[in-house]
């Protein structure tokens, strides 16, 4: 994966907040902080959420508004991308690295005027090169009608506020866990041959337990997880608290 | 002589924490916040409450405003002060303001003028009773800090 490192490694310099990490040889698992996007319009909520992440080994971009988020990740400019042929090099996830930030997971405040946490979950599963970054939604109205609005619209997770610690912790074991997966997925598009090569010679052999078992040019992997098991709910905390998917979708 | 008052302002300060604790001013969010507190954030829990004192201050007037306008009908917009006020409540801990604003909203759903009246001043009295405490127990910090000469974060003291 040659040209993904130096694409990422473009990307980085870019970035307005520069990850500390050395240039990547060969995938994005070497990076061992997970970035997460967190997006609340209560100043409070933002300082505390943040705080979390970073007590929890987490690089944290903070928003107040759904706008803000999506100006962020890029994503404001990206439909007409998307839109066009992506044959070149400049296609959907490569264009919006350079435009935007490169994060591992969004965690959301439902109610927020303007655009709620609902809406920007839309826009980024409606995004070809954002979907597959996990969205979570906070709240602290536990309504089911929403909650389940959420999860159809394919957030990965619904946590009550206020949030904990033990739910930020949760939540970064499993997306450092899955985030192996994601960048096989979003580098797909920038060097499927290459992938196909190392994929040949990973699954020849048994695989590790995150490594993806079907091939490259799948939309998602079905649940691969059921090995490693952070996202199993009753092993990690009380059902009320969070609602969970059982597959990444 | 110096440790004697370290040691003196400590037990005071989990005193008074524990009376919060169990007149229900305080939950356990609390003292979420004060594990979040550390040599790389040493004030983040005075800097988090001062930004709800600066918060709730403004709501509570907008509230106040809204309620002694005569031509008030508004519930909407007292709705969505509250919200916000029930938000920020939750997230640093404050259970009574919190649960005198649940009461509130139910009141100005209910277009009860006079319900939320009363549920105004409760808060106000509510909110002050809580500002004077965590007053209180920053000042205890503050003293306890000079007295030690270093800084020790706040959660060692439980």
């Amino acid at each position: 994966m040659g040209s993904n490192s130096i694409v990422s490694n473009r990307w980085m310099s870019e970035k307005m907040n520069c990850l500390d990490l050395s240039p990547n040889s060969n995938s994005d698992n070497e990076e061992e902080e997970v970035h997460v996007l967190a997006v609340d319009d209560s100043l409070i909520d933002r300082k505390v959420i943040e705080r979390l992440l970073k007590i929890s080994s987490c690089k944290v971009t903070a928003v107040d508004s759904g706008w803000g988020a999506l100006k962020l990740l890029g994503l404001l400019d990206d439909d007409e991308e998307d839109k066009s042929s992506s044959s070149s090099s400049s296609s959907s996830s490569s264009s919006a690295g350079f435009e935007g930030l490169k994060v591992d997971l969004i965690i959301t405040d439902y109610c927020m005027p303007g655009m709620t946490g609902y809406e920007l979950l839309k826009k980024i599963k409606e995004s070809s090169s954002f979907r597959e970054i996990p969205v979570v939604i906070m709240s602290s109205e536990n309504v089911m009608a929403r909650i389940d609005r959420c999860l159809e619209e394919g957030a990965e997770e619904f946590i009550a506020k206020p949030v904990k610690l033990s739910d930020v912790k949760r939540l970064r074991d499993y997306y450092m866990a899955t985030r192996e997966i994601r960048s096989v997925q979003s580098s797909s598009n920038v060097n499927k041959r290459k992938l196909q090569e190392s994929f040949d010679v990973s699954t020849s052999s048994s695989p590790p337990s995150i490594s993806p078992s079907p091939s490259p040019s799948s939309a998602s992997p079905p649940s691969l997880f059921s090995s490693s098991a952070p996202c199993s709910p009753s092993s990690l905390d009380s059902p009320t608290r969070r609602i969970k998917m059982t597959s990444f979708d | 002589m110096l440790g004697w008052g370290v040691d003196r302002l400590r037990a005071d300060m989990s005193r008074l924490l524990a009376i919060l604790f169990h007149q229900g001013v305080l939950d356990e969010q609390f003292l979420q916040l004060q594990q979040l507190q550390d040599e790389s954030s040493p004030n983040f829990v005075s800097e988090v409450v001062n930004i709800y004192f600066h918060e709730s201050e403004k709501l509570l007037r907008n509230l106040r405003g809204l309620l002694l306008d005569r031509e008030f009908s508004d519930y909407k917009k007292m709705g969505i002060h509250l919200n916000q006020f029930m938000g920020s409540s939750s997230s640093i801990g404050a259970k009574r303001v919190r649960n005198v604003c649940v009461a509130f909203r139910a009141a100005s759903e209910q277009n009860n003028r006079a319900g939320c009246l009363r549920a105004l001043e409760l808060l106000e009295h509510e909110y002050c009773y809580l500002k004077n405490k965590l007053h209180e127990l920053f000042q205890m910090e503050q003293q306890r800090v000079l007295a030690a000469g270093v800084r020790y974060p706040l959660h060692q003291q439980l």
